[in-house]
């Protein structure tokens, strides 16, 4: 460790010296090539002295090389003691010159040998990027780079914010380098307490995790006073923070309760208005999962836009395969309940089986698209993660769809008809049969719908009905059979009970809470939340 | 009715012998059992390819002891009780003479009392929770002191980790594990608040506010990490959901044991790279003898894509000793071949030369890699030499002053050292 340490010292000192040297002779440009080779020739724990020396001799240009080792893409060709990187556009590989961006075309993967980075060195090389970023143009890329720099205060880096600190133009940016500035002078045991101690106060509105650690550290400083200060700021950001927690849960909470809305909603139209106990309603969901799989096969370069295709064309697998089942097994069941719920649940096991012969029983691996990757932070303690926001909004939009298309569309008014009172719509006009296998095909459609949503949260496998089967009917029992809006207060009032158990009591047992709470609900009002009224509640 | 017939059909159907003709009158015979179909067959079905391969290695060289080898494989298709029916069915129908077979403990469990009702005799590949030495059966896998400890001293030492979430899945190898990681840290001098843990049902997909809570775990001040016992397909939404929040390997590394190069393959490796693995042996591993043993996988199984992982050299291990020990006992006879598979050596793949201990738990050198984004680790630290197996723990209190020795004159698997008493038990 401390030998770490220094060596990072020595690596600053030589930095500085560079970014010192950079003003004088910017236009002197030192060769990197024979550094470059011996970099491509090293073991792994001989790189980070190299990279120091590469440091040293070179400004902004480098960084596209040190971008490349970061992200594991940067080759050696042995023949020409050469490095390159590596690209992927349109799942074609390609090398180019990290420096230059010329494609190299001649070039195949037998030629080069990987150079392989670890922790160590990614560490250390984030730190150097930042470190040169320091002097970028952008203010924002300034902004991160002081950011990034929060974690490894050491001497030389705290001497180039000083230096930098009065020319800075950027208010954003200087109260960036203005905290790491207080960090510096609060972590200081041979300055005056009282200087600390303002030091401290200016951390206090602060919620940035280095500072909370930094913080945590002084409550165990000699001075008595630093350590009241310490511990007055720390209560202070933890108020601010634990309010921000508390949207953090509530966030999870919505999250998973979107995902159990998904899941149950076409199930609360096959089992809530048909009445249909269909146990085969996780494997339209898992259907729809594997469309996802196989839509991204189809267009392995268009990933960004692979969601947009699935949605449609898993709405309309899990839907045919839903008439499909509905005209084949269910319509020759009606009216005897335990017979379908044993039929479906021997579909479920023929679906599964299907799967695993033609996708094999492993997982298969769904991308998630560039727009849905990585979070949206609004501030250092909270983020909320974007494939579950658009998961959320997506969830809701299906909703509202689907409530209008029950409201407002002939084939709502003839659902309805049917499900209320059979015989009358049959007398009335109304094709029943027909109406049942729409049903049941929205059903199945929408849990294919689910599917694609669920294929970016979880494994796809033959497994994945399975588990979202329970908590589907619990959803749909929980909130009243046959009731939309039931469904919807019902998964996210489960969703958010869950997510605020679990830190206290752990998974396991949230769960079984959640359970025992439904069924001593169900005693109380067993037609759920929303139970329905008049003469179709018979 | 008609549900009855089908139901017998399918039990029919899957417990069905699939059993390679016999080769010769004569022949010595190696029973298989591991699931080739259920929720264990993706690693099981690994560890079969890879004794039929050892099987028609031995049988090119001549066979043992003149006899061709014969390989009997059974499924017990990842259902508990059937490893005990299956395993019967191998000793008293088959009359094998040893069996490869297992993955997961309750399995293991399962079969003990058969093997050791027939006197059987049994590998078993997979690193385990330790608190086990039966006469029957010889441990090729990690126990918790090759592969958990060495990890943990790994993550103070190396990387100066202060405060540790024990994550797993809720069954009996995390937990036993944990029992003796938390033994073992507190002995350390870590205190209990610098101790997070936690289980999860299998197979749990929603990790967010479990990562929130190791976030925020690992933001008071000191160096954090994740000690990970989580099992199977929990694996990949857990690693999405860290590199979703944000958590990188470098802020709060993961170190994994049940995470290998079979697991990776069908993953989408970038939220997972940087973070650690902790086995004694890694494909990546640069020998002779791994060279030629991926050379001979791949030729085996036409498939220059398949990976090898750690069960997979336990298994390799296992079968050369066997082997051995009946050349040397000069008769399969189990209690002969029990006594002389004591002290055997075979070069591991890794490097260095792994023992069979009097515990009948290996030697073995132990290795940490890092996560690439092929789905290969580079190992970042191995222990100096080989470390052998400890079948009972000596944090745990229980166990601290348990040995196992099945050589004369103690034989026994649970010999008391204060009170100089076996206690009886059989396993």
């Amino acid at each position: 460790m401390r030998r770490i340490t220094f060596r990072h010292c020595i690596a600053l000192c030589c930095c500085l010296f560079g970014l010192f040297s950079l003003s004088t002779h910017a236009a002197e440009s030192v060769s990197l090539d024979p550094l470059l080779a011996e970099l491509g020739e090293a073991k792994i724990k001989d790189i980070e002295p190299i990279l120091v020396r590469i440091e040293a001799v070179s400004d902004e240009t480098v960084l596209p090389l040190l971008r490349t080792l970061l992200n594991g893409n940067l080759y050696y060709i042995k023949a020409e003691k050469k490095v390159i990187g590596e690209f992927e556009t349109n799942g074609e590989t390609y090398y180019k010159d990290v420096f230059t961006d010329e494609i190299n075309a001649g070039i195949d993967k037998r030629d080069v040998d990987k150079i392989r980075v670890n922790n160590n060195l990614r560490g250390y090389l984030r730190n150097a990027i930042a470190r040169i970023q320091l002097t970028s143009k952008s203010p924002s890329v300034r902004e991160n780079a002081v950011r990034e720099l929060l974690s490894k205060l050491d001497d030389s880096t705290v001497a180039a914010l000083e230096r930098l600190y009065p020319y800075e133009s950027n208010k954003k940016v200087k109260e960036a380098m203005g905290l790491a500035l207080a960090m510096n002078t609060a972590s200081q045991t041979e300055l005056a307490p009282s200087n600390r101690i303002a030091a401290i106060e200016k951390l206090s509105s602060s919620l940035e995790n280095d500072v909370r650690n930094l913080l945590t550290t002084l409550t165990r400083d000699d001075n008595t006073a630093v350590v009241t200060a310490a511990n007055i700021a720390l209560e202070k950001i933890a108020q601010r923070a634990n309010r921000f927690a508390f949207v953090d849960q509530l966030f999870f909470g919505l999250s998973l309760g979107s995902v159990l809305l998904l899941a149950s909603i076409g199930l609360a139209i096959t089992f809530g208005v048909m009445g249909v106990i269909n146990m085969a309603h996780g494997e339209m969901i898992m259907l729809g999962a594997y469309t996802t799989y196989v839509v991204q096969l189809m267009m392995p370069n268009y990933i960004d836009y692979s969601i947009w295709v699935a949605i449609p064309a898993a709405f309309l697998v899990s839907g045919l395969m839903g008439v499909l089942i509905e005209r084949l097994v269910i319509c020759r069941l009606h009216g005897r309940p335990l017979e379908t719920l044993l039929a479906t649940f021997g579909i479920s096991l023929i679906l599964q089986q299907l799967v695993r012969t033609i996708f094999s029983p492993l997982n298969r691996q769904v991308s998630t698209p560039s727009w849905m990757s990585g979070s949206w932070e609004i501030n250092p303690v909270l983020s909320l993660t974007l494939n579950r926001l658009y998961i959320l909004a997506f969830a809701l939009l299906v909703f509202i769809v689907l409530v209008i298309v029950l409201k407002k569309t002939s084939l709502g008014l003839n659902v309805r008809a049917v499900s209320q009172n059979r015989n009358m719509a049959k007398a009335m006009g109304v094709k029943t049969n027909w109406v049942d296998a729409m049903t049941f095909g929205l059903g199945s459609g929408i849990a294919g719908i689910a599917g694609v949503a669920l294929s970016q949260l979880t494994n796809v496998g033959p497994n994945l009905g399975q588990s979202y089967i329970i908590d589907s009917f619990m959803v749909v029992v929980f909130g009243g059979v046959g009731n939309l809006l039931g469904t919807l207060v019902a998964a996210f009032t489960l969703g958010i009970a869950t997510k605020f158990l679990e830190p206290t009591t752990g998974a396991v047992l949230a769960a079984i809470l959640v359970l025992v709470f439904i069924i001593l609900f169900i005693q109380k009002r067993p037609k759920g939340l929303f139970p329905q009224k008049g003469r179709a509640a018979e | 009715m008609k549900i009855k017939t089908l139901t017998s059909a399918i039990v029919l159907s899957g417990a069905t012998l699939i059993a390679i003709p016999s080769l010769a009158a004569d022949t010595i015979k190696v029973g298989v059992l591991h699931s080739l179909s259920g929720t264990m067959a993706i690693s099981e079905t690994t560890l079969k390819d890879t004794v039929l391969m050892m099987v028609d290695e031995q049988n090119k060289k001549g066979g043992l002891l003149g006899k061709k080898i014969e390989a009997v494989v059974v499924d017990p298709a990842s259902n508990w009780p059937l490893f005990a029916e299956k395993g019967r069915e191998l000793l008293t129908k088959d009359k094998v003479d040893v069996i490869f077979g297992s993955w997961t403990s309750v399995s293991r469990k399962s079969v003990l009392p058969v093997l050791e009702e027939l006197n059987g005799l049994m590998f078993y590949p997979v690193q385990y929770e330790g608190e086990e030495s039966s006469k029957n059966v010889f441990y090729t896998g990690a126990a918790p002191n090759q592969q958990a400890i060495p990890a943990v001293d790994y993550l103070m030492n190396d990387l100066g980790v202060e405060r540790f979430v024990l994550a797993g899945t809720d069954y009996v190898y995390p937990r036993t594990t944990n029992k003796i990681l938390e033994a073992y840290l507190k002995a350390k001098g870590v205190a209990a608040k610098d101790i997070m843990i936690n289980y999860t049902p299998f197979g749990h997909s929603d990790w967010q506010s479990i990562v929130s809570d190791i976030k925020k775990f690992g933001s008071e001040g000191k160096k954090t990490a994740v000690v990970s016992t989580i099992n199977g397909d929990a694996n990949v939404p857990f690693y999405k959901e860290l590199g979703n929040q944000g958590i990188s390997s470098e802020d709060i590394p993961v170190v994994a044991f049940s995470v290998g190069e079979e697991e990776l393959s069908g993953l989408d490796t970038k939220p997972l790279v940087g973070h650690l693995a902790a086995w004694n042996y890694f494909e990546s591993v640069d020998t002779p003898e791994n060279e030629a043993f991926i050379k001979a996988w791949h030729a085996y199984t036409k498939n220059p894509d398949r990976v090898t992982n750690d069960p997979m050299e336990a298994t390799y291990i296992g079968f050369k000793m066997w082997a051995n020990a009946v050349t040397k006992a000069g008769t399969t006879d189990v209690d002969a071949v029990e006594q002389a598979m004591i002290g055997q050596t075979t070069p591991n793949l890794t490097g260095g030369i792994a023992v069979m201990n009097k515990n009948h738990h290996l030697s073995k050198p132990v290795l940490i890699g890092e996560i690439q984004d092929d789905g290969q680790f580079e190992v970042v630290w191995e222990t100096d030499g080989v470390v052998a197996g400890d079948a009972w723990s000596d944090f745990l209190p229980g166990s601290k002053d348990l040995i196992s020795d099945w050589t004369a004159p103690i034989k026994c698997g649970n010999y008391n050292t204060k009170t100089k008493t076996c206690s009886g038990q059989n396993y």
